[in-house]
């Protein structure tokens, strides 16, 4: 049995540590948020200017200047801060965040992370994910193994416009968890999915990686 | 000197102009300065290049300006949720100039504190190093990125006093504190407009210096991009 999609985030909750200022991307990641343990200290950012996002409001306590980076609504908590967009991305890009987790569509056996741009396609823009992937302490992708045509997504070369190059420090999917020591170092496959073999793994990933 | 005036359309009297530059403040419809783009809709001024975050959604914010083709150029890092913009960008009558989000802000914080370029490691080995100046600092890559200045700064706050030292409420703070000092001049619109001695000088998040120009744009009727609401744990 592969990992659904919380269980992706319950996996990528356990890379959390009592203290850490963290910012989640949209998608899988934003699931992170219901899995960080009980007797954590776990701060989120949210780029649009607030450390300490709480949860979605209570039906009738929506407030419209209340919003995550996703433009969703969200409720403060007692040690909320708010700022603006340049404090924001001050504290990305200076490297006082100890944890990004991002989706992607691809990512490449050298770190390369893409995940903003489809060409031909109509192109949305990259919001602040190639400030997150270059300024954050350690990036980890939690993403579906494959894409919905079953091609890898962990693949040798990205063939879609980079968000970031050499910037991941850790693929998190639903068949199994890659993981290098520093960005000089290759990716090594350290843990696999309930019922996933090597073989399969294997037979569905593009990218080299050690075992 | 009076600051403040009694509508949008007189705060921007003699301000606008074909081709000139827009900063512009929000994040998506949070924080949007939606009386003043009702203002520049109303003056017919065209060719404009708005430097903003987003690009509103169809019909709302920027979207009106879209709409109505006065936007020339937009310099944003996402502009999804937005039909009109897709089909102008797609027949080639809007430029769009992508730009991260960081590298955003910090180019109209530059420009608005004097300082024309600057180096960052965002966007390093992307699209968006193309044809940028590379250095290296203490074995790092960094691009160098030019501030931005632009003629006009709009803005929306919560409260302001007499003497233009305003305050954001919560996350409407996002760029709209960054874009207000990326031009000589920034008009900005409040929800309510105090006399001096009101608030506290040590909580004004942007000082009266850049406000030269005020509206109070109450009521407002804020809108939601997504609700999402959780319900009562039994």
């Amino acid at each position: 049995m592969a990992w659904t999609r919380n269980d992706i985030a319950a996996r990528a909750a356990r890379e959390l540590r009592d203290g850490f200022y963290v910012n989640l991307g949209i998608g899988i990641p934003t699931l992170v948020a219901n899995n960080i343990p009980d007797g954590m200290t776990v701060t989120l950012q949210s780029e649009n200017g607030m450390l300490g996002i709480g949860p979605f409001p209570l039906e009738g306590e929506e407030d419209a200047d209340l919003i995550n980076a996703g433009k969703q609504t969200i409720s403060e908590l007692p040690s909320t801060v708010y700022f603006g967009s340049a404090e924001s991305f001050a504290m990305i890009r200076g490297g006082h965040i100890d944890l990004t987790i991002l989706g992607a569509m691809e990512v490449s056996e050298g770190g390369d992370i893409a995940n903003w741009m489809i060409p031909g396609k109509m192109i949305k823009g990259m919001g602040g994910a190639m400030d997150l992937v270059a300024g954050v302490k350690r990036v980890i992708v939690a993403m579906d193994h494959c894409s919905k045509d079953g091609e890898s997504k962990f693949v040798q070369s990205c063939s879609l416009p980079l968000t970031g190059k050499g910037v991941v420090d850790m693929i998190i999917t639903d068949l199994g968890v890659f993981e290098r020591p520093d960005h000089a170092s290759d990716f090594r496959l350290v843990e696999l999915a309930p019922g996933v073999t090597l073989d399969e793994i294997a037979a569905k990933t593009g990218a080299r990686y050690a075992v | 000197m009076n600051r403040i005036f009694a509508s949008a359309e007189e705060a921007l009297d003699g301000l606008l102009h074909d081709g000139m530059m827009l900063s512009v403040g929000g994040f998506g419809l949070c924080g949007i300065p939606e009386r003043l783009i009702d203002a520049v809709l109303a003056s017919g001024v065209t060719q404009l290049t708005c430097v903003s975050n987003n690009a509103g959604i169809d019909g709302v914010g920027l979207g009106k300006l879209l709409r109505s083709g006065q936007v020339r150029k937009m310099i944003s890092s996402y502009v999804g949720e937005n039909k009109e913009f897709a089909r102008q960008y797609l027949d080639g009558s809007l430029e769009v100039e992508f730009c991260p989000q960081g590298t955003l802000a910090e180019r109209c914080r530059a420009g608005g504190a004097g300082i024309p370029a600057f180096f960052t490691r965002t966007g390093v080995g992307t699209l968006v190093a193309d044809g940028k100046e590379h250095r290296e600092f203490d074995g790092d890559v960094f691009i160098m990125e030019r501030g931005i200045r632009a003629d006009l700064a709009l803005i929306k706050g919560w409260k302001a006093d007499e003497a233009g030292n305003l305050i954001f409420r919560k996350t409407a703070r996002n760029f709209n504190q960054v874009m207000a000092t990326a031009a000589p001049l920034c008009v900005a619109e409040v929800e309510e407009i105090v006399p001096v001695g009101t608030l506290d000088p040590d909580a004004i998040h942007l000082p009266g210096i850049y406000v030269k120009r005020l509206i109070c744009g109450a009521p407002y009727d804020k809108k939601i991009e997504f609700r999402t609401v959780r319900t009562v744990e039994a």
